[in-house]
């Protein structure tokens, strides 16, 4: 029977179309005969999975011991000299002897049910969802509840309580206000603002030393943050997680300042906020060759030559640029603190953009 | 025992000991009622039925892992110098969040063990859930009575990724802390209120001091809390309805076919979470998952590339990879009114899941209404048999699947040698492709499948006898199948398209007009059941065929 596909309506290689309902179908033939296992037969075969069920209980023993005596015989207290090794060792004996007590009691049980258990399908009738008697009952029910309130001769209660029961829930979304303080302009500030007329030096993350000038070389590429940072006694990570610079060198000629940044680098060292204005991650790996910077969260690429602008991926803003200089002993500082807020876009940046440029 | 020996019977005295306690607790409590309704309830039995099976026990052995867990871990944010037994990060300074995770990972005998007993069940519970879900779609069983049930079901989805979630940021490590930055990114770009939002959640500035605390609270109680109200709800109306079955000989919507629950069904599947948790120990015990220690602590400088947030995250984190964040000159992210929009972040997170889990909750609705199909089902559709709804599920799981893929855009890039760009740009592309490619490719493999069915039916099964005719030609010879292997192919609807009817006032109204197109969208490709008549005219025509193969068998009943 090679070829089906003569195209006639009724054959089955056709797609039957619209409106040529079939009329007749088969006839349910009911639930097939019982077909007899194994053991249902043969005493032998049923003995044997007797023991089988009883030697996958025995295996659960020995799994539930190996877990005991895995638990303490090997010791991790100070002194004992316990190392990785010991731990993964432990930790793979514990998770053994688990499995296999559970695993043993699991197979067993299932290999008995499925083996030795009646294996008879039954079929049960369904019975209704609801009873048209009983949906009665209860609507002739509601209505009588209904009507000994007296709810809808009454309106002056009901529309009271209406009135209450809404305004009821607004304590409870009150009581939440002191979960924060109010967003206010501390988004768009970092720790390197210079204080009290002393600009802050570029010291490298994460000790604090800071960095001369000179230390960077072309090419070179320093993780910073701000002096003083490491010396917070508070909110330590706060103000390091808006105030982490990348510092690089270029050349000088590739780098194309627009007009009046042409002073916020030095001798083609330049700084940018390390923080994604996509969604915060830090924008930690530079490649040197292209000169491009890549955010490995969710790959944001900026564009070191062209001021930080985006060059691929979902970031729609440059990477803030710290405008730096070199204080009288050579080392690295900040100007002022950056021009913009840095991060992740929100709500009110633009507003607090213009504040800080007026 | 008929209702009027029972009522004759004298005091029952129970035989075993069993009985008699059994017996003393129902004189005081009054359980028979429950044991007569449910003692011998009927489950049907199929593979596919295991995964719900699975996710609950995965849940099970997440509350207990979970509360060893909780006599350990302590979720402060308060900075402390890490003296444990870790060599790697002595001296380090760290949270207490931190700290209590190491030492529940070195210190505490079992410790490790428990913990990854923890994440592999969590990664399990939410993959069991959406298998699960998946199953239903496919299978139809969300249709009536049971809308309710799979709305109930998405919402746990919903709560084991929010489960998932809290949880991955416990122990403040550099991982957590980065999924938190990217949470707090995505919440900050919510118009209006999202400063706020984040202000309120961080107690402050990112990250501040109290975030870990409030999502312990979050994870320990009222997560697990909302998870164990709508498990309850779920079981409940699993029992109102009682279980779906597969078509099948002797199977139908008035009736349950399957095993009683005592014994057979219960064993089985009292069984079967031991088995889950065996295979869950067994996955703790060998393959690492989350080794914080190697993370270090969390710090907003530092990243490592190539990490991957748990697997139910991704296709939101995938979905942020793929959105431009400028297009040739225009930036999704724009000043208006001098408030910032930033389009960039909010259209990612936001509409590819929310369009996913509208769709999803929706869909039973949607069906109904375009097929007006108001009866109650408790007979499975098998996917082929049902092809649109086959590939719009397919659709949903390919477009999915793309964003998923492309939270892993780096790695695929790095294993495979290819440039990451080209990568985004492929995903990007199959974003929007993908799910019709796979709506188009679905619906036809279905409808092929369907007529696979028919041919079988109506012609019996290729057997690979070759067999030449005394005039020569060479034919396959095809074995008939037997009546109940024969209504499993045939015992289906092939519902028609249903064109638009005019309402009470005699009009056909838009509305209307949209549903019969989209009936049209559905049922006008199909393949109707073989029917006896059909089966009779094939055998007629293969006359001669069925003759060789009664020779056949007559010769080999003489050998």
């Amino acid at each position: 029977m090679g070829n089906h596909s003569d195209g006639s309506p009724n054959h089955s290689g056709t797609v039957a179309t619209a409106g040529q309902n079939e009329v007749e179908k088969f006839q349910d033939p009911g639930l097939p005969p019982h077909r007899l296992r194994l053991a249902d037969t043969d005493p032998r075969a049923a003995k044997r999975a007797e023991r089988q069920v009883a030697f996958l209980f025995g295996l659960s023993v020995v799994g539930t011991a190996t877990f005991i005596l895995a638990y303490f015989l090997i010791d991790l207290g100070e002194g004992s000299g316990a190392t990785i090794a010991t731990i993964r060792l432990q930790n793979a004996l514990l998770g053994l002897g688990t499995a296999f007590a559970m695993l043993g009691i699991g197979t067993g049980i299932v290999h008995w049910a499925k083996a030795l258990m009646p294996d008879h399908e039954v079929s049960e009738e369904r019975h209704a969802v609801r009873y048209e008697e009983d949906r009665q009952a209860a609507v002739r029910i509601v209505d009588d509840i209904v009507e000994e309130t007296g709810i809808k001769r009454r309106p002056l209660i009901r529309n009271t309580l209406l009135g209450a029961v809404a305004l009821a829930p607004l304590p409870a979304i009150a009581i939440f206000g002191d979960l924060g303080p109010r967003p206010d302009k501390a988004l768009a500030h970092t720790m390197w603002a210079p204080e009290d007329g002393k600009l802050k030096r570029l010291t490298r993350d994460p000790d604090g030393t800071p960095i001369k000038a000179s230390d960077v070389t072309i090419g070179s590429a320093f993780h910073v943050i701000p002096e003083g940072l490491n010396e917070l006694h508070e909110g330590k990570l706060n103000e390091k997680a808006k105030a982490v610079v990348l510092l690089m060198r270029l050349d000088p000629e590739s780098l194309n300042p627009s007009p009046g940044r042409e002073d916020w680098g030095y001798n083609g060292i330049v700084a940018y906020s390390k923080i994604c204005t996509h969604v915060g991650c830090p924008v930690a790996l530079y490649e040197q060759q292209t000169h491009h910077l890549l955010c490995p969260c969710h790959q944001s690429t900026f564009d070191l030559t062209k001021e930080c602008k985006v060059i691929f991926g979902p970031a729609s803003r440059p990477l803030p640029q710290l405008p730096i200089a070199v204080d009288d002993e050579g080392y690295l500082v900040a100007t002022s603190d950056f021009n913009e807020p840095v991060g992740p876009s929100y709500w009110e940046r633009d507003e607090h953009e213009r504040s800080i440029k007026s | 025992m008929s209702a009027a020996s029972r009522a004759e019977a004298p005091a029952y005295v129970a035989k075993t000991k069993v009985g008699r306690i059994t017996d003393f607790v129902d004189e005081r409590v009054g359980g028979s009622g429950i044991l007569r309704e449910f003692g011998r309830k009927v489950f049907p039995d199929h593979w596919s039925f295991m995964f719900g099976e699975v996710a609950l026990y995965s849940f099970v052995i997440l509350l207990l892992s979970g509360t060893f867990l909780t006599f350990f871990f302590d979720p402060s944010m308060a900075e402390t110098h890490y003296d444990g037994s870790f060599t790697g990060l002595q001296n380090v300074e760290m949270s207490v969040a931190y700290s209590s995770s190491l030492d529940i990972s070195f210190d505490v005998r079992g410790g490790l063990f428990m913990r990854q007993v923890h994440h592999w069940a969590a990664l399990l519970f939410v993959a069991s859930i959406a298998v699960h879900m998946l199953r239903v779609f496919f299978t139809g069983a969300f249709r009536k009575p049971r809308e309710l049930n799979w709305v109930v079901g998405g919402v746990l989805l919903i709560l084991a990724m929010a489960a998932g979630f809290t949880g991955y940021s416990l122990p403040d490590d550099l991982l957590s802390g980065n999924g938190l930055r990217i949470i707090d990114g995505v919440i900050k770009s919510i118009p209006v209120i999202g400063t706020y939002i984040s202000f309120f959640l961080f107690g402050g500035e990112f990250p501040g001091t109290v975030i870990i605390g409030r999502l312990y609270m979050l994870h320990i109680l009222l997560v697990p809390a909302l998870i164990l109200l709508m498990i309850v709800l779920h079981l409940f109306m699993v029992v109102v309805h009682k279980h779906t079955q597969y078509p099948g000989p002797g199977r139908n919507d008035g009736n349950v076919v399957g095993y009683p629950l005592g014994p057979v069904y219960a064993a089985k599947a009292g069984g079967f979470f031991f088995i889950v948790f065996g295979v869950i120990a067994l996955m703790a015990a060998f393959f690492t998952i989350n080794p914080i220690w190697n993370y270090g602590p969390y710090d907003p400088s530092p990243v490592s590339a190539g990490t991957q947030p748990d697997w139910y995250i991704g296709f939101v984190d995938g979905a942020l990879r793929l959105m431009p964040g400028v297009i040739g000159d225009f930036h999704f992210e724009y000043v208006i009114f001098g408030y910032v929009l930033t389009l960039n972040v909010l259209l990612p997170a936001l509409v590819p899941a929310g369009i996913l889990f509208t769709v999803m909750f929706m869909y039973p609705w949607i069906e109904r209404w375009i097929t007006k199909d108001n009866r109650e089902h408790h007979v499975l559709d098998r996917p082929r048999n049902a092809p649109t709804r086959t590939a719009i599920g397919m659709a949903g799981f390919t477009w999915y699947c793309v964003m998923w893929a492309a939270a892993g855009s780096d790695l695929i890039a790095t294993h495979f040698n290819v440039s990451l760009n080209d990568v985004t740009y492929w995903l990007r592309a199959l974003f929007f492709i993908g799910p019709v490619l796979a709506f188009i490719v679905t619906k036809r493999v279905a409808l092929a499948l369907q007529r696979k069915d028919r041919e079988i039916a109506l012609h019996g099964r290729e057997t690979g006898r070759i067999v030449r005719l005394p005039h020569g030609e060479f034919i396959e010879v095809h074995a008939p199948l037997d009546d109940y292997k024969r209504y499993k192919l045939v015992g289906f609807e092939s519902p028609a398209p249903l064109p638009a009817v005019p309402n009470e006032h005699g009009i056909v109204t838009r509305k209307e007009k949209r549903r019969a197109a989209l009936s049209k969208l559905f049922f006008e490709d199909r393949v109707a059941p073989a029917t006896p008549g059909e089966l009779e005219a094939a055998h007629g025509h293969h006359g001669e065929h069925e003759a060789v193969e009664t020779a056949e068998e007559q010769r080999s009943l003489t050998h």
